[in-house]
């Protein structure tokens, strides 16, 4: 085998099991059909083995090749529209529903996953051929892992602290401490919320936590992924029973309501704490010289 | 239509409090009142508010 075979052989394995790392199927339930793994798998193996080309035809200057990799990227893009689609369509049927911000986050994820996938396939390539197989596999598995950390977002824990809200009624106003949730009319829906409904305070750290939580798609998210790990009782036609979640204007600190089927404070506090904030829910304005000297 | 006011049902004594609505249900007793409320709300997949002067309103969110 030459040289160059080597390269290649190894660096499209290298992305294709970066690609395999990077699909766990997760809390989040996706992608849990078998159809979705093969679609993303080959994907992942078509930009492992280009990726993993490029450099020995560059070397044996074959610059046209290159050009392959833009053809490759304009594919990926058709990756994100495809998550898109497909959870869109799958929305229609949720009670509780991901949000198109949630949607639209992990579509990117789906899409920058195979940037990833060929960025590893071309450092491991590239290192086979400056040392030879024995230098590609520890650079291999090291770009896997780094893939995997970049790969990483942030977590509602490391924006606010979640605790327990106490449930209460004003005649017929639902609060959650003292934030407002909602008007229930009839008299045994507010005996069963009392009894089986939960209430979830998120304090914010400080500003940028409090945009993060502001956002009305970071919120869907924290109410979908907590209902999908805890169960929800929400059911068609009874809409005393709909999660909700309303801020405190004055603090923003967030006020979560939920009937979930297991009510286990402790799990649900952790639910809470591992939704994963969204891209298009962070804002900074501590980054800025106004924002920052506004909030002191 | 989001937020619209399908429904209101009232007790007999407060239904002067409700004009110009073409669904209203009087009830003779606050039991039958809340009766028909939630019989409403679960026909119409609608949400039961009380307005807390004797008139419950229902309301597709």
């Amino acid at each position: 085998m030459n040289l160059y075979t080597e390269a290649v052989l190894l660096g499209t394995a290298a992305g294709f099991l970066s690609r395999l790392y990077m699909l766990r199927t997760d809390y989040r339930n996706y992608p849990s059909y078998p159809h979705g793994y093969v679609i993303h798998l080959s994907l992942g193996l078509i930009a492992a083995s280009l990726a993993a080309l490029a450099l020995p035809a560059l070397l044996e200057e074959e610059y046209t090749a290159i050009t392959f990799l833009v053809l490759c990227a304009q594919q990926f893009r058709d990756i994100r529209n495809m998550e898109r689609e497909t959870l869109m369509n799958l929305e229609e049927n949720k009670l509780v529903p991901r949000g198109t911000d949630y949607i639209e986050g992990i579509a990117k994820v789906f899409e920058s996953r195979n940037y990833l996938v060929m960025l590893v396939a071309m450092v491991t390539s590239g290192a086979v051929l400056y040392g030879g197989i024995s230098l590609g596999v520890p650079v291999s598995l090291l770009m896997i892992l780094l893939a995997r950390f970049l790969m990483r977002g942030s977590f509602i824990r490391d924006i606010a602290r979640v605790e327990p809200g106490r449930l209460h009624f004003e005649k017929s106003l639902l609060y959650v401490d003292d934030i407002v949730i909602m008007n229930v009319g009839d008299p045994a829906a507010r005996e069963k919320i009392l009894k089986e409904g939960v209430g979830l305070l998120l304090h914010p750290y400080d500003d940028d936590g409090r945009s993060v939580l502001n956002s009305l798609g970071q919120r869907q998210a924290l109410l979908h992924d907590i209902s999908m790990l805890m169960g929800n009782k929400l059911e068609i036609g009874e809409p005393e029973w709909s999660p909700a979640a309303r801020k405190n204007m004055e603090t923003g600190s967030l006020a979560l309501f939920l009937m979930p089927n297991e009510k286990d404070m402790p799990c649900l506090i952790e639910a809470a704490k591992r939704t994963p904030v969204l891209e298009s829910a962070v804002q900074k304005p501590l980054a800025s010289t106004v924002g920052r000297k506004a909030a002191d | 239509m989001k937020d619209m006011i399908l429904a209101v049902v009232v007790t007999r004594q407060n239904s002067d409090k409700v004009q110009g609505m073409n669904s209203i249900f009087i009830a003779e007793t606050v039991e039958e009142q809340q009766r028909t409320a939630l019989l409403l709300s679960r026909i119409m997949k609608a949400m039961a508010h009380d307005l807390e002067n004797g008139v419950i309103i229902l309301v597709q969110h």
